[in-house]
């Protein structure tokens, strides 16, 4: 049977995952915001802002790590904005997410075109390579499929483990989880509330910026427009999913990235018979129906979407 | 001697001291030179009104507010008295003062301890030591007598137990000063008498304790002290064992307040008859109803919540239909349609006034014609008369004294008595056949229940039918001429008044039956 060829072959689940790398990134970002008690629309546009920035210093000459640090902190730049406008000002956090995206976009299109005005193709990086962890990467199915992953996928796992260590293990993990719930709880506790979300956006976007960056410094080695192509759309969807629990988010992006590995070779089985847009779409169409059946029973962070003011009952 | 060996005991248990504190919002002076003193081992309660600028007081206590001027000193755990530093609610915590707000402050989706350990160790350490938090928890909750199951979700607790939460983060910070805001708005009798037993035991452990309320009867029975707050000032501080009731009233109120007095109605033809009506399903359920409501009489429904009374004021009300039975007003027929009932004269004051009296987010004038505005005397040709509903709304500021910035005002705004006032308004002065009371003071300050009082009354003796629906048994003793009881669906057969007293109806509404031959 050639669909359970497909399911079962290693090259299929590598592929799965490396499609899975990004949304890691992201719905792990969008998850820390949403505990925190505030929607991050910015995504979008921060996954821009990290694939460009990432990609452009190591264009510039820096080396491929520092390339991933300066997208984390350009992602937290524009995750402080968005913090600001939403929690000391309390401003809408739908309108200031969709200005963060647009915006962010349009500032990352315009830096990559003043710096390269007159390029027709989109300039190359040494970009990752897969990493070959002695021993592992030779196991049988499990050595391609996990081992022969460039090092950002590996980071992006990692950051699973530490992401649900410290909102489940820490303090300042539970500081967070309360914060999204009732901050009115952690004001009478002492605790800064403002200090708290905006800290948590700003961590938030800096791992969205990194999904960005694995775009163009994993899975391609250049920056051209429209590369995110809804990616960050997805995560917010994929959160909700996870019921903002890592592990889940973990499976969540995994799924996804799965069913759009599936499409592709799908594609190529019966790719005569059927348009390909129909196979474009099925991975936003199971997504959907998944939501639909978890979304239901989803149990929200309280505090989500609401702005805090001190002394307000 | 003996004088100044107390006076200098009293200083060193002294705990708190407020002096000359003021606080504006714009205009409006929320606290003007407050001072007060708080000793270790005393219960304090601070009485007043709603809006008295008790809760603004303990918000700047607690550095939520910071105030114009005067300051906060508390005893240090060196031993000497030092100013807190205003508007840091860390700086009261590390005081040794702990609040208890009355709408409770805890993350529902963290367990007890969770919330009770929030805050209390670094951000940046890699972990927190449940083991050693709940080993100094279960040594206080075996002190303070507060059991709590701490792994619990605090979404699954009752509110009883929240607060026992609430108590415990307080005394898990070596609180030294307890303050309690409204501590028994949300509780069960035997909760609260509860809830008072392990604040005697705790001042006798040396706490300070400041509790909030508007309740005489909790204030008079369970403080020391008893200061009272009026428009924002302190007008007595007091040792409970020389007050009494009415003084308290008084002072919190600025003036002798009279409870309205009920006169001998003059009941006149059957208005609302309701003949063995079924309506509703589930717990609320109205099996075979029966009642006749006269014109110039007062009912009153007396029962436990949830026992078919929200089906009832909704059947009446229009917005549900009766099942089976027949249900008229005046011998038409009532249908189940919400603006046929308020044209056929139903004035509803219902029991959420927030919620379902009132829109929140449309100004004062606008909620006090809003069932009226079909009317022509407040639009011409489907446009809305805004000099006809600012007249409107002008006079009916004046004449049921709603205390609002303007007619323009929102109506969420303002005070629980001062929405109360607008439905009164607006439905009492379209002069009502029948007027739907349902829990009309609940929450209300004595003076604001008594307003709502007279009106039902003034009602009454104007001809209109009131049923009046209420778990407080002297409101219904005092305004009822006849009395009804509802459990589980059923409704009794009203009684005069006269013939009944408090513990039979008590009873009837815990589901005993009860013969006439034993009310008279």
């Amino acid at each position: 049977m050639e669909y359970v060829d497909i399911l079962t072959s290693a090259s299929f689940w590598a592929a799965a995952i490396r499609i899975a790398t990004p949304l890691i990134f992201g719905v792990l970002g969008a998850l820390i915001c949403e505990r925190a008690g505030v929607l991050n629309l910015g995504i979008e546009g921060i996954f821009v802002v990290g694939a460009m920035t990432g990609w452009m210093a190591v264009w510039l000459g820096a080396d491929l790590w520092t390339g991933v640090a300066v997208a984390a902190g350009c992602g937290a730049v524009f995750g402080l904005l968005h913090g600001i406008l939403t929690v000391p000002l309390g401003l809408s956090q739908h309108v200031s997410g969709l200005g963060i995206t647009l915006f962010a976009t349009a500032v990352s299109y315009f830096t990559y075109r003043t710096a390269l005005p007159n390029v027709s193709s989109p300039p190359r990086i040494e970009a990752f390579q897969p990493l070959d962890v002695p021993g592992l990467s030779d196991l049988p199915f499990i050595g391609p499929a996990l081992f022969q992953q460039t090092p950002m996928t590996f980071l992006a796992l990692a950051l699973v483990l530490v992401v649900g260590f410290v909102l489940y293990r820490t303090p300042l993990g539970l500081a967070i989880r309360a914060v999204g719930d009732n901050p009115a709880a952690v004001e009478a506790q002492g605790l800064s509330v403002y200090g708290l979300r905006i800290g948590a956006v700003m961590v938030g976007s800096a791992l969205m910026a990194l999904g960005g960056a694995f775009l163009t410094m994993s899975a391609f080695d250049a920056f051209f427009f429209g590369m995110i192509n809804g990616r960050g759309w997805i995560c917010i969807a994929l959160v909700v999913f996870a019921s903002w629990r890592p592990g889940k988010a973990l499976l969540g992006a995994v799924l996804f990235g799965a069913f759009d590995a599936f499409q592709i070779r799908l594609q190529n089985e019966v790719g005569g018979a059927i348009p390909s847009q129909i196979f474009l779409m099925i991975p936003y169409v199971l997504s959907i129906v998944a939501l639909v059946i978890v979304a239901r029973k989803a149990d929200y962070p309280r505090a989500l979407l609401q702005p805090y003011f001190r002394g307000q009952r | 001697m003996a004088q100044e060996d107390h006076e200098r005991e009293m200083s060193q248990n002294l705990l708190l001291a407020l002096d000359s504190i003021t606080k504006r919002f714009g205009d409006l002076i929320a606290n003007k030179d407050v001072s007060l003193d708080l000793h270790a081992g005393e219960i304090v309660a601070l009485l007043g009104e709603n809006g008295a600028g008790k809760t603004t007081l303990m918000n700047i206590l607690f550095g939520h507010y910071v105030a114009e001027e005067g300051a906060v000193r508390v005893r240090g755990w060196n031993g000497d008295m030092h100013v807190l530093e205003p508007g840091a609610p860390h700086a009261a915590l590390d005081a040794g003062i702990g609040m208890v707000h009355q709408h409770f402050t805890l993350a529902e989706n963290l367990s007890g301890l969770e919330n009770i350990v929030l805050g209390t160790e670094s951000l940046w350490a890699m972990r927190f030591s449940r083991s050693k938090a709940r080993a100094k928890l279960e040594s206080l909750m075996e002190a303070s007598g507060l059991e709590v199951d701490l792994d619990v979700r605090v979404s699954r607790l009752a509110v009883g137990e929240r607060q026992r939460v609430e108590i415990l983060k307080a005394l898990y910070r070596d609180a030294r000063i307890l303050v309690l805001d409204e501590p028994t708005a949300v509780l069960t009798p035997q909760e609260s008498e509860s809830l008072f037993a392990t604040l005697k035991k705790l001042s006798s452990q040396g706490l300070g304790i400041i509790f909030i309320s508007h309740k005489m009867a909790e204030v008079l029975g369970h403080s020391d002290r008893v200061a009272v707050l009026r428009s924002g000032e302190i007008v007595a501080d007091l040792a409970t064992s020389i007050c009494d009731r009415q003084m308290l009233a008084d002072l919190m109120v600025g003036h002798s307040v009279e409870a309205v007095q009920r006169t001998p109605g003059n009941p006149g033809k059957p208005l609302l008859v309701l003949d063995k009506v079924s309506a509703g399903e589930g717990r609320e359920a109205l099996d075979h109803v029966s009642l006749t409501l006269r014109r110039g009489e007062i009912i009153g429904l007396a029962g436990v919540s949830g026992n078919g009374q929200s089906t009832l004021q909704q059947l009446i009300s229009g917005l549900i239909p009766a099942t089976s039975g027949t249900l008229k007003l005046e011998g038409k027929p009532l249908p189940a349609k919400a603006s046929a009932a308020i044209r056929q004269g139903v004035a509803r004051i219902p029991e959420d006034r927030h919620h379902d009296g009132i829109v929140g987010s449309m100004s004062v004038a606008s909620n006090l014609v809003i069932e009226e505005i079909r009317r022509p005397a407040y639009q011409r040709f489907g446009l809305l008369r805004y000099g006809a509903i600012k007249r409107r709304a002008e006079a009916a500021i004046k004449a049921y004294d709603i205390r609002c910035p303007g007619a323009k005002a929102r109506a969420r705004l303002l005070s629980g008595g001062n929405i109360q006032k607008i439905v009164l308004a607006r439905t009492l002065d379209q002069h009502p056949a029948l007027v739907l009371a349902a829990q009309p003071s609940r929450g209300l300050d004595v003076g604001a229940t008594a307003e709502v009082h007279r009106r039902l009354l003034e009602a009454r003796d104007r001809g209109a039918g009131v049923l009046l629906i209420s778990e407080d048994l002297d409101e219904l003793f005092q305004l009822s001429d006849r009395i009804a009881v509802i459990h589980r669906g059923h409704l009794s057969e009203p009684i005069r008044t006269e013939e009944l007293d408090k513990s039979s109806v008590g009873l009837m509404m815990a589901g005993h039956e009860l013969k006439k031959e034993e009310a008279a």
